[in-house]
């Protein structure tokens, strides 16, 4: 999937200008910047919660221009949300439920697939609590079965770690690293943890005032002087 | 202890009708956000297409004289109908209107739907006796139960633990949740929206086809506003029950019914004429203790 040349205007101001990005299946692809640098409302636009107000987003070699919302989960767009935006009157397993009966999948076969994720999370046991009882941290797994329930090509992740302790970041980092290879698709992160990011990223892109700053590898993006000096400081 | 009881069954019968009134406006305000001020004109319409579409004074039985196997679910479907032309024709073209706009147009498709009665019918009531059978007593010692009334709560219990699990059971009813608690979220999980609000005007229509035969075989009278006192009970029932929470659409239906009847039953005589003043003071006093209903739905909450 990709954006081109993609802007939005939020009453005329730029929260995006110009930002060409692509994700490829069985890539983890960081997305980092500052408060502010638009990173949510890139990541918006790729999943169809923000047209954009120029430029178009591909999604496996289509225009997604107009596409109602349940499209976009049908063509393998999933994603999740830095308030974990869970259905808090329904229970944990049933959350996850609503991805499977919403793309055809009877009940059954949609709570089995629910399970399943839910155990590779490790909050089988929690799967009967009404979501809204969860503490934060179980939230965040909830919404990344969510997404990965019926495996997407893409699942786009805003911030998953963020609020967690450090082992519990670890924790769940290691997961998403693993979910190119367990699920085949492609993965794009937002973090601002740069030790993580560095570590979990194939590439990154650095987005600094609504346009991309830089891209490439870890490593790349470390030695681009415009990025030290913009956006990481004289530190690193 | 006898009046007492007789008292309770008549609370429970009314506040059982008010339960499906609040449940069918309740179930398209959780989608919808809609306060759909023509249920009441759904109600009526049920009870109308018993008769034979005249304006003559004398009301002759159409689907009204079928057997109750086929009348129910015609009348059923004749509402339903009209429910999903209601969204097809009004609510589906004012989609990403405000909540206002959406209340607005329902109050006109509500004239719109009494007009045409009037047209149709004609504006004067009509006597109807559906199910005479209905209108006998149940002896159990001394106490007399009315039929219709028994009738009235167990159709209820039954429509309520229906609904209750093909919400919880069913594909259906897991995306119509999920919908109800955050609608543009479901959408991206790969809801269809159109078919989820579809449901919800069907099962609406369900309930107030139902509501329109058990109001009609207790008054016996067709009118071409039947159906507005009851939307507004059943209004004032989701509004204290908690916006959003169909529990609460039901326990707001059984205490408006049970407000109601009580007050008619206990106020002096010279006041029961005011009973509805003193019933809608009652409402305003739970309103100011719970501003936001007595059950709050989740999804309502303020989010940090």
């Amino acid at each position: 999937m990709s954006a081109e040349a993609v802007s939005v205007k939020f009453q005329g101001l730029a929260a995006l200008s110009d930002v060409n990005l692509t994700v490829l299946r069985g890539e983890v692809v960081g997305l980092i910047g500052p408060n502010g640098a638009g990173k949510t409302t890139l990541v918006n636009c790729l999943t169809g919660f923000q047209r954009p107000t120029t430029g178009r987003v591909i999604v496996a070699r289509e225009d997604t221009a107009g596409w109602a919302p349940p499209r976009f989960r049908k063509a393998g767009v999933a994603r999740t949300f830095q308030a974990g935006r869970l259905f808090r009157d329904m229970t944990v397993a049933e959350n996850v439920e609503v991805t499977g009966v919403g793309l055809g999948l009877d009940r059954k076969t949609a709570h089995a697939q629910a399970m399943v994720m839910l155990d590779w999370l490790g909050i089988a046991d929690k799967a009967d609590r009404t979501a809204g009882t969860l503490a934060y941290t179980d939230e965040r797994r909830v919404g990344i079965a969510r997404a990965l329930v019926i495996p997407p090509a893409f699942v786009l992740m805003d911030e998953p770690a963020a609020g967690m302790s450090d082992a519990e970041g670890e924790e769940l980092i290691s997961l998403v690293t693993s979910i190119p290879g367990k699920f085949g698709c492609g993965v794009l992160i937002i973090e601002h943890n740069m030790r993580v990011i560095m570590n979990v990223s194939t590439r990154l892109y650095v987005l600094d005032g609504g346009r991309i700053l830089a891209g490439g590898t870890p490593a790349e993006v470390q030695a681009n002087p415009a990025v030290i000096s913009a956006y990481l400081g004289a530190d690193i | 202890m006898i009046s007492l009881i007789q008292n309770l069954i008549d609370a429970l019968s009314l506040g059982s009708l008010y339960a499906l009134v609040a449940l069918g406006i309740g179930l398209l305000f959780g989608i919808l956000r809609l306060i759909n001020l023509a249920h009441g004109d759904f109600i009526t319409v049920g009870a109308y297409a018993l008769i034979v579409p005249s304006t003559e004074a004398v009301a002759q039985l159409a689907i009204g004289g079928f057997h109750p196997i086929l009348l129910l679910p015609s009348i059923a479907l004749i509402v339903v109908i009209l429910a999903l032309l209601t969204d097809a024709l009004v609510f589906r073209p004012l989609r990403r209107a405000a909540q206002p706009s959406l209340m607005i147009a329902s109050f006109a498709v509500s004239y719109i739907i009494q007009n045409g009665l009037i047209l149709i019918y004609g504006a004067r009531p009509k006597n109807l006796n559906l199910w005479p059978a209905l209108t006998g007593q149940i002896a159990l010692g001394e106490l007399r139960l009315p039929t219709l009334q028994i009738v009235t709560i167990v159709t209820t219990l039954v429509l309520m633990i229906g609904l209750a699990l093909f919400l919880k059971r069913t594909s259906y009813g897991v995306q119509m949740r999920a919908a109800a608690e955050d609608f543009r979220m479901a959408r991206y999980l790969g809801v269809r929206g159109n078919l989820v609000i579809g449901m919800a005007f069907a099962i609406s229509g369900v309930l107030a086809a139902v509501v329109s035969l058990l109001f009609l075989s207790q008054t016996g009278s067709l009118e071409t506003g039947l159906g507005v006192p009851l939307a507004l009970f059943g209004l004032v029932a989701v509004v204290i029950g908690g916006m959003g929470s169909l529990v609460g659409a039901v326990v707001g239906g059984f205490l408006v019914g049970a407000i109601v009847t009580l007050l008619q039953a206990y106020l002096p005589v010279e006041m029961r004429s005011f009973r509805d003043a003193f019933a809608f003071a009652f409402v305003i006093v739970i309103l100011l203790w719970r501003p936001s209903g007595l059950i709050r739905a989740k999804a309502f909450d303020q989010r940090v």
